[in-house]
């Protein structure tokens, strides 16, 4: 989902203030939402703030509060990034607080092309310019302070939050410089500290999302409390493209505590005093749904138009050398199908919105990765003026692409202008399932074949599938191409002379598609991973060993192959029914390495023995945060591998909680030990994503070794019999 | 219809309909939100409270069930020992990520060790597997169990 790569604007960041100019009254300013307090803060005092970025608040009594451009939502950002801006800053993480940005174009991550929190890119598209950000801010203050004492600025250093003059032992706190730190001029240029004089990146502090939840004072958006606020509960029409035609509003007005029944064309919103309410009204209004033209479809009628769309060419990806004539010159060559089911992304925390839309403008309590996207909706929804809409993001009780779309912020504010009152909108769990946006399914032919000595000789892949990019950000399409849904097949970490890579776009109609952790390569890296094995296994040699022959160009794969042989053992003696699988990619700038032990019952249940994960995600900024992402990275794509799939009948999706749409729970997971490997010296590279990417490549590889099964379809637990879904 | 609760040893009246989960009672009548919605059919955990020192879905216990017993949330675990260590522990071993389902994991933990101060890996399995985290955080979880019954001895 990598879509731009502009040249990251230095300028445009330290420059973007969001009221123009160095700093400006506090009686001028509306405070956010601090979200999550320094153990440390002074309070705020009426007086000047400086302010020399988008990024950055002192006031005269010293609280510092960082502005964080990228929604939290367990991946350890507020962190992250805070760690960036501290560290050139000059101050402790225990005297900042963060506070959550609104939505101003102040805050557009230039991966991503606008404001997003996606794609695993926050840190590498901070790694520089947030560093320069704080470091700026820090010159401003070192300049004031020389200024106020008459010294050099070179005479002064700046650490824990105070400027010091060694030579006279004077020292000013930032609060006490503020005022004057905004006379100072943005620099015009900044130095960044050396690797070797980090004292906060490279380090593992505590997160500073963590205490607030674990003592339930933290904030979700469904968290959001509003005086005069009702709380609503939505059910849209089950099929996509149908309406709704009727339903029982002297019932639903008639349970006690409903206040109001709402609708839309294709939905109805039940609204009470409590949640409660708001249920027991919509089970009261009996809502009646013309279900539309996909009121038949079934996921089979899907899969046999994909299918038979898979039998033409596609768009063009890749094409290196004659991938046809190689396959027919190979001593072997397997020709296979793969597929993929739609997913749900099922975050523990529904789909919610609070807002209060009024005639000169609205609020909204909200949890999103995408702010800008979510004003909009808002604005498209009422007719309001964006600069007139307050977006206050919320913590995200788990996003992995859910929250990349705002449709159901829109849907919520086309409700919520309806009535006078601030109003939170629910998706129950029975909702947030079924109607999801989900993860498109793919089928992938892929032809492979291997020379005497065991190079490859020719390489076809064929990718079938919704395009998310063509919906979701149409510009990032290339003449028909969608890079999304190749990512992960076109490049990938093997030497491969003769490679035709095509996509075939396929849109399903009774189901609309978004981004999943992993995006394409979590798709791709199961396909090209299993192929591989497949040769491997085909010619009789070891999975790992023909990965690092095939790529032996690629010095950084080689080390994580090596680094989780030797943690894992890989080739030891193993007990009957266990198999070790491996499987290597290279995703959002990032090596990885991983080895999965599974064991096969003879019931066909499985169990997940251990994992290993070596990682080069270039220089690292949390290692604990790495280390916490690749774990729980796997453990959601494992779950997906071993479990998950979204079918439909008769239009609706067939599964509607968590009893049918199963999560992996404690005692089934595995240990996971993650080995960094770092080189520092390479791009930096994203991680949310990066271990959900290497699950089911891994797990099909073990289970492979363990039972000679080779497993082309996820999910993978009922085909070996041991798991009724 | 009006009950009267008592919530981290305060005693609250609530009028609302007798069939009314607590968890929306603590969320929407007393403001409690540390108490999270995840599934309403007690599949994930995310509403765990103590009903009497019992670990209970708050999400199928009706207020009309819970009337004249306590109930202890996550907002008052800190004062409970046990509770105090679970989440000391919980930020020790960097558990958490997103968090929304932290609040029932640390109350399930909370009564698993109130029960079993030393537990094995076969207790804690049992005692948490009702609880989902999609961060996949389980790891952590085990780890920070076991280092709160250390210090429980």
């Amino acid at each position: 989902m990598k879509r731009k790569n502009l040249p990251t604007s230095r300028r445009a960041l330290l420059g973007a203030a969001l009221s123009g100019g160095g700093g400006f009254l506090l009686s001028a300013f509306l405070p956010g939402l601090p979200l999550l307090k320094a153990s440390q803060a002074q309070d705020t005092a009426t007086g000047v703030v400086f302010m020399p970025n988008a990024f950055i608040r002192i006031t005269p009594l010293g609280a510092v509060t960082l502005i964080m451009r990228y929604a939290e939502m367990g991946q350890g950002i507020y962190t992250g990034i805070s760690m960036l801006l501290a560290e050139e800053l000059g101050v402790k993480l225990d005297q900042v607080s963060v506070e959550a940005a609104p939505a101003d174009p102040a805050y557009v991550d230039s991966v991503a092309g606008e404001e997003e929190t996606g794609g695993s890119s926050s840190t590498r598209d901070s790694w520089i310019p947030l560093r320069e950000a704080g470091a700026a801010a820090r010159m401003m203050l070192v300049a004031a302070a020389a200024q106020i004492w008459g010294v050099a600025e070179s005479a002064c250093q700046a650490r824990d939050g105070r400027v010091f003059h060694p030579g006279s032992e004077r020292s000013l706190s930032y609060g006490e410089l503020a005022e004057a730190a905004t006379h100072q001029p943005v620099p015009a240029k900044v130095s960044l500290k050396p690797a070797s004089d980090f004292t906060l990146i490279g380090t593992s502090p505590r997160r500073l999302d963590t205490k607030a939840k674990t003592n339930g004072s933290a904030q979700f958006g469904i968290d959001a409390q509003i005086p005069g606020m009702k709380i609503g509960r939505i059910m849209a029409c089950p099929v996509k493209g149908g309406h709704l035609t009727g339903y029982n509003r002297a019932a639903a007005l008639a349970v006690p505590g409903v206040v109001d029944v709402v609708t839309l064309p294709d939905a109805i919103a039940v609204i009470g005093e409590h949640m409660w309410a708001a249920m027991k009204g919509m089970e009261a209004a009996f809502p009646q749904w013309d279900y539309g033209p996909n009121a038949t479809t079934s996921t089979d009628d899907i899969i046999a138009r994909m299918k038979k769309a898979s039998e033409q060419s596609g768009v063009v990806a890749v094409k290196n050398g004659n991938a046809q004539e190689a396959l027919k010159q190979a001593h072997e060559r397997i020709d296979a199908v793969y597929e993929l089911p739609f997913l749900a992304h099922a975050p523990l925390e529904p789909i919610n919105t609070t807002l209060h839309i009024r005639p000169d403008g609205a609020d909204v309590w909200v949890g999103t990765q995408v702010p800008g996207r979510a004003r909009q909706e808002v604005a498209d929804a009422t007719g309001l003026r964006p600069e007139n809409i307050a977006v206050h993001n919320h913590l995200i009780g788990g996003g992995f692409g859910r929250r990349l779309d705002s449709n159901s912020i829109g849907q919520a504010a086309r409700f919520a202008k309806q009535v006078s009152y601030p109003v939170k909108l629910i998706w129950t769990r029975e909702e947030d399932m079924t109607q999801d946006q989900f993860r498109p399914y793919y089928y992938d032919r892929i032809s492979a074949g291997l020379t005497k000595d065991g190079a490859i000789s020719g390489w076809h892949h064929r990718t079938t599938g919704s395009s998310v990019t063509a919906r979701w950000y149409p510009e990032g399409m290339q003449k028909g191409l969608d890079p999304d849904a190749v990512e992960g097949a076109a490049q990938t970490p093997y030497g491969m002379p003769d490679q035709l890579v095509e996509f075939v776009r396929d849109e399903p109609d009774a189901v609309t598609t978004l981004w999943w952790r992993g995006v394409g390569p979590t798709h791709n890296v199961f396909v090209v991973e299993s192929m591989i094995d497949e040769l491997a296994h085909q010619s009789g040699q070891d999975p790992l060993a023909l990965r690092k022959k095939l790529a032996a160009h690629q010095p950084r794969a080689l080390k994580v192959l090596n680094e989780v042989e030797k943690q894992s053992g890989w080739g030891k003696a193993l007990p009957p029914g266990h198999g070790m699988g491996i499987a290597l990619h290279y995703s959002f700038q990032t090596w990885s390495a991983t080895v999965l032990e599974v064991a096969v019952e003879k019931n066909g249940s499985i169990r997940l023995v251990q994992v290993h994960s070596a990682v080069d995600c270039g220089p690292i900024v949390f290692p604990d945060g790495i280390v916490a992402q690749i774990q729980g990275g796997l453990i959601f794509g494992l779950t997906m591998a071993l479990y998950n799939e979204i079918t439909l009948k008769d239009g609706r999706v067939e599964q509607t909680n968590f009893h049918n749409y199963r999560m992996m729970r404690l005692n089934e997971a595995p240990d996971i030990q993650v080995h960094l490997v770092p080189d520092p010296e390479a791009e930096i590279g994203g991680i949310g994503e990066v271990g959900t990417v290497a699950a089911a490549p891994a797990l099909a590889n073990a289970l492979f070794a363990a039972t000679g099964k080779r497993l082309r379809r996820i999910p993978f637990a009922k085909q070996l019999g041991g798991e009724k879904a | 219809m009006r009950f009267d609760l008592k919530v981290n040893n305060v005693l609250r009246e609530v009028d609302v309909p007798p069939d009314m989960p607590v968890l929306w009672v603590l969320r929407d009548i007393l403001g409690l939100t540390g108490t999270k919605y995840g599934c309403g059919v007690a599949q994930c955990g995310a509403c765990t409270v103590h009903l009497d020192g019992q670990p209970v879905r708050a999400c199928l216990l009706t207020v009309a069930a819970a009337a004249g017993h306590d109930i202890l949330t996550i907002e008052a675990i800190e004062h409970t020992e046990t509770g105090a260590k679970v989440q000391q522990a919980w930020l020790d071993e960097e558990v958490i990520q997103c968090g929304y389902c932290q609040s029932g994991q640390i109350m399930a933990a909370t009564a698993l060790l109130q029960q079993i101060p030393q537990p094995t890996d076969a207790d804690i399995d049992e005692a948490m597997a009702g609880n989902i985290c999609r961060c996949g955080t389980y790891v952590r979880i085990r780890k920070a169990i076991h280092k709160a019954a250390s210090h429980e001895a």
